[in-house]
């Protein structure tokens, strides 16, 4: 009887990362919906993706901190192994139109070391608060920025979990202006620890120390997420090296 | 922002909003891969199609999968898709005024011409009630005017739409390809007319055709014990009967030819090709090989196609070759080998969904999951010993089910699921403890064959339900206590066995959603006032059983038969005899009412019937009512033609 599968399996050739974007009404994509559909772009547009050994085979793709279903995103990463050597130009262009409108790849490069989960250290969140003054905005963001922890509760898969949702805020800034459609501007950079602070999360803390609740539900955007810069506290490009050496092999 | 009001104008704005707030909300928004979104100022007839369940369940049919295609294919005509919206999303949809919408392009169902529903079963009934009360559209169809579209039941179960009529402008029996385009080409040429004599006269315009049925037309009479004393049409114009379309040619119509590919995740995570569809098996119990006669097979070269322009299509990693008895079809061998080769190495997998039990349907499992994992394979006996099996005419004995299950196991599958149903005529509680000694046979069989003692065995077993169009529309349904105390008998039985027992599994569900299901399906227009006083009392997705409440259909029944000499057993529990009315008799499924009764009697006296596939006419009546004949292969066709250039792989 059989009972391992005699298949051989394609070695891996090349490396690649996918920087891209969750935007309009895919934002209510949760981060197994994006696999689905990146999996079936990529049989679509006939990449050759790598696939592991064993009964069930699935294809080498590594996801890294999907944003949360609900938020919009310019700033999300994958790494895919493909079974031959590809124009990582030509790849980001069929894989663009292969994925769904609002799926949208932006960047695509060939993967060095170090790996890219430990370059994502920080993210660069924009949130927009409909029906909310700026000058409230901001009294409640000096408030938050004021203490030095603000306990909040969220449930996780593993039950209500209260951790510490300021001390991995590194910076909260509301833009004088409110928008067009009327909402105060947030740019919050935070810093990704264990168990993460979500934006949602930074809204509860600014719901619980200064009652900031915004009459309908907030916009959130992923800015950017990348390495952090202690000393200026700002988000860098994760594929930074990646950029670096590709250019160096081109000279 | 100010809220656009226009006809066909995007609720999306105003939803978007709740979105947030709700389960899931990926399920709303719409955007998959080969959806269409239409202009609607350049558009003549615009359809919203509908099924009455959660996204999950309602994106793959494949029913409206094809309508939505074949629709939109035609230059002047648009559909969409709406689907059942959960209670969650329901409470903040009518604190915002939203209306049910399309998952297209977020239009109000209101604004479109024609609300086609697809009901595969009646537990959706109630979810019907919820949209069009939520497009403010009047759940009675009296209550329409012509800013109102036409709503249009299909599906297997508008072959008995009677206790839905109150609800209904129409219902279409049958295939659906042809008979949205009868209805769009109607549509057309009356809104081209100026709409001359408002909804009426469209409505009189599809009834005189014979092939759509307006419930208004008709009238039914009650004879004093209850009984239908007779249904008549109200005007001499108004034929008698209403008949079922059926489609002939299968490979003229290879639809979807680019199936929806969702963004959530949906029960069915696969690409499907109808290979046939009709079935002759004559297992009396199934409404769906009753009403769907008779066999239309797609060619093998007419699969081929389809697999390979599917996948292309969508991406999809799994193909299921959809039919009512997939291993059925005339050249399946030559199927399932050529589609194995084609995609070895590709990491497309192949299923089919396998009930018949017979070696050859292990052989066909075997070459479908070559270098596959071979976890299960699922038989249907239905009846647990052969006397019942002879009653319901699914011809297996004990020999073929051990024999079948004993190369299956040889083979590597690990794990064996039998279905089986309980509560069918004449049954007995010694019928239904008999599954307990069969699954242990197959257990003793499969230890043997693989040499293991971890291979497995589910039973899964469901409450029978009787079904209008089959021989069994005149048989006595059993009543939930008695279901209940022989499926808990069936289970200490197979608890009590030390040596086997916990080999086995099994699966079951109470009586008392079969006895709703029941009334629902071979009920008359009456049953509409049940339906409506459930729906008020918050009846929603009947056919999940966090949902459904089984006290809430009783009260409504009590209160909405009151003033009537019938109710609830009177629908369910009692046999008919031959002379009674049915309420679904002037709903011609072409299957001879005199045949019916036959062999509802054979199976009374445990004789059993053939398939005229391979054996002559039995004159079940559908080919000569219906112009229609028995279209099966083989071709003559063994190779596949060439795939395109990287399909699939």
């Amino acid at each position: 009887m059989k009972r391992t599968p005699d298949r051989t399996v394609a070695p891996v050739a090349q490396r690649v990362r996918l920087e891209y974007a969750k935007r309009g009404r895919l934002r209510f994509s949760s981060h197994r919906d994006f696999q689905r559909a990146l999996e079936r772009a990529i049989r679509r547009a006939g990449i050759p993706i790598a696939f592991s050994a064993g009964f069930s085979p699935h294809p080498r793709i590594s996801y890294a901190n999907s944003a949360p279903t609900g938020t919009a995103s310019e700033a999300e990463y994958v790494e895919l192994a493909f079974t031959e050597t590809l124009d990582p130009a030509w790849v980001r262009e069929s894989l663009d139109a292969s994925l769904p409108e609002g799926f949208d790849v932006l960047r695509v490069v060939q993967a060095t070391p170090p790996d890219l989960a430990g370059r994502l250290q920080a993210s660069l969140w924009r949130i927009a608060l409909p029906g909310v003054a700026p000058s409230v905005a901001e009294a409640a963001a000096e408030c938050l920025l004021g203490l030095e922890t603000a306990e909040v509760s969220r449930m996780t898969k593993s039950g209500m979990r209260t951790f510490d949702a300021r001390g991995p805020v590194v910076s909260l800034v509301v833009e004088p202006q409110e928008s067009e459609d009327g909402c105060a501007i947030l740019h919050v950079v935070v810093r990704h620890v264990t168990p993460s602070v979500r934006p949602d999360d930074v809204l509860s803390a600014l719901r619980n120390v200064a009652d900031l609740m915004p009459p309908a539900p907030p916009r959130v955007t992923r800015l950017a997420q990348g390495p952090f810069d202690p000393r200026t506290g700002s988000v860098g490009d994760p594929f930074a090296p990646d950029v670096v050496a590709e250019s160096a092999s081109q000279h | 922002m100010p809220i656009d009001t226009h006809r066909g104008a995007s609720v999306f704005p105003q939803l978007e909003d709740v979105l947030p707030l709700v389960n899931k909300p990926i399920q709303y928004v719409g955007g998959e891969i080969n959806a269409r979104g239409k202009d609607w100022e350049a558009t003549t007839v615009r359809w919203a199609l509908m099924y009455p369940d959660a996204y999950e369940v309602g994106a793959p049919n494949q029913g409206v999968q094809i309508l939505y295609e074949v629709l939109n294919e035609i230059v002047d005509v648009l559909a969409e898709r709406t689907y059942a919206v959960w209670p969650d999303l329901e409470v903040l949809m009518r604190k915002r005024g939203i209306p049910q919408f399309t998952v297209d392009c977020h239009r109000s169902i209101r604004d479109f011409d024609v609300l086609g529903i697809s009901f595969s079963t009646e537990l959706g009934y109630t979810n019907m009630l919820t949209a069009l009360d939520l497009a403010e559209i009047p759940i009675h169809a009296a209550d329409r005017d012509d800013s109102h579209p036409f709503v249009i039941a299909g599906g297997h179960a508008a072959f008995n739409p009677e206790p839905i009529a109150d609800f209904l402008d129409a219902a279409v029996l049958g295939d659906g390809e042809e008979a949205v385009l009868l209805i769009t080409d109607h549509l057309r040429t009356w809104s081209g007319e100026g709409r001359p004599g408002g909804r009426t006269e469209l409505l009189r315009r599809l009834a005189r055709t014979g092939s759509v049925y307006v419930p208004a037309f008709y009238d039914v009479e009650y004879l004093d014990d209850g009984r239908i004393r007779r249904v008549t049409p109200r005007d001499p114009d108004i034929p008698w009967r209403v008949s079922k379309h059926t489609l002939m040619d299968l490979d003229a119509w290879p639809y979807p030819k680019n199936p929806l590919v969702p963004l959530a995740e949906t029960v069915h995570e696969r690409m499907s090709v109808e290979i046939f569809r009709g079935c002759t098996r004559g297992c009396r119990f199934c409404q769906a090989g009753m009403i769907t006669r008779p066999v239309r097979e797609r060619s093998i070269t007419g699969i081929a196609a389809m697999v390979d322009q599917g996948l292309c299509a969508t991406g999809y990693e799994e193909v299921g070759l959809l039919s009512l008895s997939s291993a059925d079809h005339s050249e399946i061998a030559d199927i399932a080998r050529g589609l194995a080769d084609r995609y070895e190495g590709s990491e497309t997998s192949l299923s089919l969904p396998s009930t018949r039990v017979d070696a050859f349907n292990v052989d066909l499992a075997n070459e479908l999951s070559r270098n596959g994992r071979r976890s299960g394979l699922t038989f249907a006996p239905e009846g647990g010993s052969e006397r019942m099996r002879r009653v319901i005419n699914k011809m297996v004995t004990e020999e073929d089910l051990i024999r079948t299950v004993t190369t299956a196991y040889a083979a590597g599958w690990r794990h064996v699921k039998l279905y089986f149903m309980c509560g069918l005529p004449t049954e007995t509680d010694e019928d239904v403890l008999q599954i307990a000694s069969l699954a242990r046979e197959v257990i003793k069989a499969g230890r043997a064959a693989s040499g293991r003692s971890d291979i497995k065995c589910t039973v899964s077993i469901g409450g029978f339900v009787p079904k209008p169009h089959t021989p069994f529309q005149w048989a006595a349904q059993l009543d939930h206590v008695s279901t209940d105390a022989r499926l808990h008998a069936l289970r200490d039985a197979i608890r009590a066995d030390r040596s086997y027992g916990k080999s086995i599994g099994l699966r079951y569900h109470d009586g008392k959603p079969g006895i709703v299901e029941g009334l629902l399906s071979r009920g008359d227009r009456r049953v509409a006032r049940i339906i409506e006083c459930a729906w008020r009392d918050g009846a929603r997705f009947d056919g999940w059983s966090e949902h459904f409440s089984f006290d809430r259909w009783m009260a409504a029944a009590d209160q909405a038969l009151a003033s009537e000499p019938v109710d609830v057993d009177w629908f369910t529990t009692r046999e008919r005899d031959r002379t009674e009315v049915l309420p679904w008799d002037h709903l011609d499924s072409g299957l001879d009412s005199e045949w019916l009764w036959q062999d509802w009697q054979d199976s009374l006296s445990e004789v059993a019937v053939d398939d005229c596939r391979w054996t002559p006419c039995f004159d079940c009546g559908v080919c000569d009512q219906m112009g229609t004949s028995i279209e099966i292969g083989p071709t003559g066709v063994t190779e596949l033609p060439m795939p395109r250039v990287g399909a699939g792989a």
